[in-house]
């Protein structure tokens, strides 16, 4: 595959490929607890937060990628602060992951709410009639029963992860081997004469990646689907 | 063991309050939809919070306004058996049945999930899904399910109300053999007065969210002004002790002496049963009555007559069995005479007690 591939673009597809595993694991924590939270739980703000998660969602990605940039720049208030820290995410492959992360969170937080909304509380109160505490019921009950949900919104975050253009070269710019990703690849290729062939060849490759992320979401989802239906 | 509620409780427009104290055994909460019995289990089970009183069993104490204790529902050491059986649809029944286990203290026992899978005939069910199971084996599963949580309070909301006759058939003897043999109270939920005739040592009724009866069951379904799911559904209970298995199919027992012919029953020579006879099955008569078909009279002397305000009245004639009721015509009443005090014979075919209204104890 390298040698089909030239060296500049097996270094943007690794490097995506890389950052939007980061992004999807990064996110899935948070989003699986924003989702719970926004399915379950009632508390002054709930609409706020509801609405911040699905901000990237609406929000032109270019200035998602500006206000990460204020926010965690080496100047920004988060930045400064995290670079004390020695954590620095502006124009480095971590704030790609950073940016696709952001961007990929709502669609994830949408799946799993989803999930999580259609299971039934009463199996929940079965469980804590039981003697299980609300971790317990969680991580026994809830979390295998969502884990479909799971499953399809971190495909998803992923493919957006991997398909992230606008917020990840405003805010961490498109530098060969640091922050080009596949899609930054693509329009820096489009750019020079003669790129259209790399270019092509990239396209293919996320065309790949896209089909064997969704082909294997299926196969997971229906092999759980067919453990939690029952036989 | 006795088990202590009060619990006041106001859910959206519902005005629960509630206070009453029950022996060990059964305690059914009776009443029709909407009188609170739910609402009063889950408070008791902590499942709804807001509810301000006290649960104990024994000097257990779930809660206690009072004193500021309110335990979650997961420390309260219940067995809950839902009326929709709620199994874990990913967990094989094994492991829906060990889920409580878990959790409950180990104090040895490694051997209770084979009594309990073995008391309700489900060995077969074990590497199932909750999915391929009827109504009747999910309820089973149910019920191991919450007495291998080594409950201290069992709670059961409706768990026969979502079966057929023969499914409730079936599940309802294990009930009775919890109530006999399990040393833990239990709180069981039901509008069916044939459920509470079989099943309850104290009938606790509700109307409205308001206790309307509380009592020992012989007493209050003896009661002929205790009609709470009208006259059609009132019938006394006796208790009786089988003495012999007749070769026409007939089994005989002793009910305070007076024998009462059933269509064969299972149980051995010995045992104790409960026999619900309904007071529309019940013929009085002023004199002993010759050249009937009927098998079974008893003699007795009215107690109370309750007149509804249809054409019918019911008659209480206390035997030596006990209470048995009796619905009769206001028109027969008059006619006969039928007032407190007099001497009476009531008359019970055989046939018409049904397998159902016989249970254990």
């Amino acid at each position: 595959m390298t040698d089909w591939l030239g060296p500049e673009e097996w270094a943007a597809v690794a490097l995506s490929l890389k950052v939007a595993f980061w992004a999807t694991l990064g996110a899935l924590g948070p989003g699986i607890f924003v989702a719970y939270a926004l399915a379950r739980w009632s508390f002054p703000g709930k609409q706020l937060v509801n609405g911040l998660v699905h901000l990237p969602l609406i929000l032109p990605p270019v200035a998602t990628g500006y206000l990460l940039l204020m926010a965690f720049g080496t100047q920004g208030g988060f930045g400064s602060f995290l670079k004390e820290l020695g954590i620095v995410f502006a124009f480095r492959w971590t704030g790609a992951a950073l940016a696709a992360a952001v961007m990929a969170f709502p669609l994830l937080v949408r799946a799993v709410r989803l999930s999580i909304e259609a299971v039934d509380p009463k199996l929940e109160q079965a469980a804590s009639t039981l003697g299980a505490s609300r971790i317990w019921v969680f991580l026994t009950v809830t979390m295998p029963l969502i884990l479909p949900g799971i499953l399809a919104g971190a495909v998803l975050a992923f493919a957006k992860a991997m398909g992230e253009f606008g917020a990840t070269i405003t805010f961490v710019s498109n530098i060969p081997g640091q922050t080009r990703t596949l899609p930054s690849a693509i329009y820096s290729f489009l750019q020079v004469p003669g790129g259209e062939t790399a270019a092509l060849r990239l396209v293919m490759v996320s065309v790949f990646v896209a089909m064997a992320a969704l082909l294997l979401s299926e196969f997971i989802g229906r092999y759980l689907a067919r453990r939690v239906g029952g036989e | 063991m006795s088990l202590f509620v009060k619990v006041k409780q106001k859910v959206e427009g519902f005005d629960l309050d509630v206070d009453f104290e029950a022996p060990t055994g059964a305690t059914v909460l009776f009443g029709a939809s909407g009188s609170g019995k739910t609402t009063l289990i889950n408070a008791v089970a902590g499942l709804s919070r807001g509810s301000v009183g006290r649960v104990a069993v024994d000097d257990w104490v779930l809660q206690d306004s009072a004193a500021g204790i309110w335990l979650p529902p997961h420390k309260r050491r219940l067995g809950y058996v839902f009326q929709e059986g709620r199994l874990f649809p990913h967990m094989s029944v094994k492991q829906n049945l060990a889920y409580g286990q878990r959790f409950a203290p180990k104090d040895g026992a490694v051997s209770e999930l084979d009594k309990v899978v073995h008391m309700l005939g489900i060995e077969p069910l074990l590497g199932r899904r909750p999915g391929m199971l009827s109504g009747g084996e999910k309820q089973r599963v149910a019920i191991g399910r919450a007495l291998l949580a080594r409950p201290r309070l069992i709670l059961a909301d409706e768990p026969l109300a979502a079966l057929d006759e023969a499914r409730k058939a079936e599940i309802m003897p294990y009930f009775e053999r919890l109530r006999d043999e399990a040393d833990v109270p239990i709180l069981y939920v039901s509008h069916s007065m044939g459920e509470v005739a079989r099943l309850a040592t104290t009938v606790v009724a509700l109307e409205r969210g308001r206790v309307s009866r509380v009592g020992p069951a012989a007493e209050v379904l003896g009661d002929p002004g205790f009609t709470p799911a009208g006259v059609r559904a009132v019938g006394a209970v006796l208790e009786a002790r089988v003495v012999a298995h007749h070769e026409d199919g007939l089994s005989e027992l002793d009910a305070g002496g007076n024998p009462l012919f059933l269509p064969r029953i299972s149980q051995r020579i010995g045992t104790l049963m409960r026999v619900r006879i309904a007071a529309h099955d019940v013929i009085l008569s002023r004199e002993e009555p010759k050249g009937l078909s009927a098998l079974n009279m008893m003699a007795g002397e009215i107690d109370a007559v309750r007149a509804g305000d249809g054409p019918g009245a019911i008659v209480s004639v206390k035997t030596n069995a006990g209470p048995v009721l009796a619905r009769v015509t206001r028109r027969s009443a008059d006619a006969l005479g039928l007032v407190p005090g007099v001497k009476c014979y009531a008359v019970v075919k055989t046939v018409s007690i049904a397998p159902e209204d016989v249970g254990g104890r």
